[in-house]
């Protein structure tokens, strides 16, 4: 059915409320499932669907256009490094190595326990200071593989470490 | 020591919030900006000579000029989208900019709101920036709550809502009729131009697409005069920009610079040179779309839009990348060839099709399994996309490898089989 659930309901009135057309609030729709629910189930495209006048077929296209929404779940803690050049210069390829040695999966694989989904993704516009690590779309930056077992612990623990670098704009080394 | 227009605010704790932010001067001259007329404030953003600051540079005075008047457009209302979304390999100054003066940005929004007669601005942050969003969020509440934004902007009479938006990961979407069609809630696949987004852009309206560090320019501009401004950078490119250095330097960062400035003295003196007993091999000058040039083109580089001209390349986004004798310029190629493969939107076929396969052909030259040949074809192909695509993403893809086979062929031809 195309209601929306009592606890995206009052969210979605307000988005469709101040967007400039139903069509327009797609993205901020789809974004308010995938951050409430940490996927977009199929029971969603019918509540979008409903609200946008979008046609299915054209919101199957959105959400395959666009890389960040997901149509399954994912692990608890998303891991998201930054594969591209400036990245690669600093260390990505190691980064990536080591992330995949330590939890024992591929790239765009999910842990068996379901704690970390691994990802290799496009620049993420911090390559002054790669590599870059997004963990549920927190930056790290200048992530050496001993900064991300520290990560790792502490996300192990249930907790998104510190970022003493969030306020940097230039990086000696 | 330059008076930094974009960066004063950099380092002052809690320039984010709206009091800090107040006390070192933002916001201090809206009120008086708000109360001049429209046509004043472009002149003097025509006059200042400002130039789009997202990779075009285009003049901003003059796309805003573009925008028919009301009785033109048929009252039709004036859209204003503050490009955040920065995902041009190389670039990562507009993050830097909003995260320590988000309320310059939205004063910049206000007045170029304001010129354009438009009351309802969206700022379009790519996915990735969702602790982005939250700050600015949190920036345009207290904004709202102090009637900068909103009815009646400082009791000017003045209505400017602005609200943040974001993308959901597509580097397409920077081109600013990709993010309309993204705004618009579609995919952001780039419109054929004409016509232009300022006659017809978002919902069919007049619409603006500005980059973040454009818009933060613009209230200096207006307080301090077009003749200040111009006073950094050149007749040609006048003012200062930030710079987003990456790679094989001793302090990458992001650096704000009078244009034409040399580029030695921004490696040395800002970026802290390269490693001990490295020599510089290669550099590309404005984010990974712009060709790359040697060392000795950029030792000799002025960084302003006239010079990189003369050396065939481009200043966009000002991001420096810098390639020390360590870097495999094949294995660079190979990486910038497999992001705009993911990142083509599919619509052009030399676009959709020409990436993959210089995607895939570099990444065989990279690995060694390359031949003489496939130098040919990955010429061939980069040559079929500049003037044959919707949009510009076909030369950006394009001229990385035209410009890494042209300047650095011996470095290729090394790694072919015959
Ligand atoms: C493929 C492509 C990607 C782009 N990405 C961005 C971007 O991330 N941010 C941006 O401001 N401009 C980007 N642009 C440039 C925009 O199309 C547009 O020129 C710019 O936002 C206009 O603002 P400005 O005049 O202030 O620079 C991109 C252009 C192309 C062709
Ligand atoms: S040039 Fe490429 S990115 Fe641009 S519209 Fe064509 S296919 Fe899409
Ligand atoms: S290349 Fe990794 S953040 Fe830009």
């Amino acid at each position: 059915m195309s209601a929306w659930p009592d606890d995206l309901a009052p969210e979605a009135a307000s988005i469709l409320a101040s967007a400039p057309t139903p069509c327009a609030a797609t993205l901020p729709l789809l974004w308010l499932v995938q951050d409430q629910r940490g996927w977009i189930p199929d029971e969603a495209l019918g509540w979008v669907v409903a609200a946008t006048g979008q046609t299915l077929a054209q919101l199957e296209a959105v959400l395959s256009f666009y890389t960040m929404f997901r149509r399954a779940p994912a692990g608890r803690w998303v891991l998201e490094v930054c594969r591209t050049l400036s990245c690669e210069l600093a260390g990505a390829p190691r980064l990536l190595d080591h992330l995949q040695a330590r939890l024992g999966v591929g790239i765009g694989e999910t842990t068996p326990d379901g704690a970390f989904t691994l990802l290799a993704v496009e620049c993420l516009a911090a390559c002054g200071s790669g590599p870059v690590l997004h963990v549920n779309g927190v930056p790290y930056e200048r992530v050496t593989p001993e900064r991300a077992d520290d990560i790792l612990t502490a996300l192990c623990e249930g907790r998104l470490p510190e970022r003493p670098e969030a306020d940097a704009w230039s990086y000696p080394s | 020591m330059v008076v930094p227009v974009l960066t004063a605010r950099f380092g002052v704790p809690g320039a984010h919030t709206l009091e800090v932010a107040r006390r070192h001067g933002v916001y201090a001259d809206l009120g008086r900006v708000l109360a001049l007329d429209p046509g004043a404030v472009i002149t003097e953003v025509t006059a200042s000579g400002l130039r789009g600051r997202g990779g075009a540079g285009f003049p901003t005075g003059a796309k805003w000029g573009f925008v028919p008047p009301p009785e033109r457009r048929g009252n039709r209302p004036v859209h204003l989208l503050v490009n955040a979304d920065e995902s041009e390999p190389g670039t990562f100054k507009d993050r830097v900019l909003l995260w320590h003066d988000p309320h310059r940005v939205i004063e910049g929004t206000l007045v170029a709101a304001r010129a354009l007669g438009c009351h309802r601005a969206w700022i379009y942050l790519r996915g990735e920036f969702k602790f982005l969003q939250a700050r600015l969020d949190a920036a345009l509440a207290e904004a709202r709550a102090a009637r900068l934004v909103g009815p009646d902007v400082l009791g000017s009479g003045f209505d400017c809502e602005i609200a943040t938006l974001r993308g959901a990961g597509a580097y397409i979407c920077g081109e600013e009729s990709g993010l309309i069609e993204s705004v618009e809630g579609k995919k952001g696949m780039p419109r054929i131009k004409p016509p232009y987004p300022a006659v017809v852009g978002a919902f069919g309206d007049p619409t603006v697409v500005q980059n973040v560090e454009t818009l933060a320019a613009v209230p200096w501009i207006l307080e301090h005069g077009a003749a200040a401004y111009r006073a950094f950078g050149t007749p040609a490119s006048p003012g200062t920009k930030l710079f987003s250095v990456s790679g094989h330097v001793r302090r990458p960062g992001v650096y704000e610079l009078p244009l034409g400035t040399p580029f030695p003295e921004l490696l040395q003196a800002h970026a802290g040179g390269l490693g001990p007993g490295r020599t510089l091999q290669a550099v590309i000058p404005g984010g990974s779309s712009v060709p790359v040039l040697t060392a000795d083109e950029a030792m000799g580089a002025t960084l302003d839009y006239e010079d990189m001209a003369r050396l065939g390349t481009f200043l966009g986004s000002g991001g420096v990348i810098v390639l020390d004798d360590t870097a495999d310029l094949v294995a660079a190629l190979a990486n910038l060839t497999r992001f705009y493969a993911h990142e083509s939107c599919g619509q052009c076929t030399p676009c959709r099709e020409g990436c993959g396969w210089m995607a895939r052909i570099a990444a065989r030259v990279a690995a060694g399994r390359g031949t003489v040949e496939d130098l040919a074809t990955l010429e061939d192909l980069a040559r079929a996309l500049p003037g044959r695509t919707i949009c510009a993403f076909g030369d950006a893809a394009a001229l990385p490898v035209l410009s890494f086979l042209a300047r650095f062929r011996s470095a290729f031809e090394a790694r072919v089989q015959p």
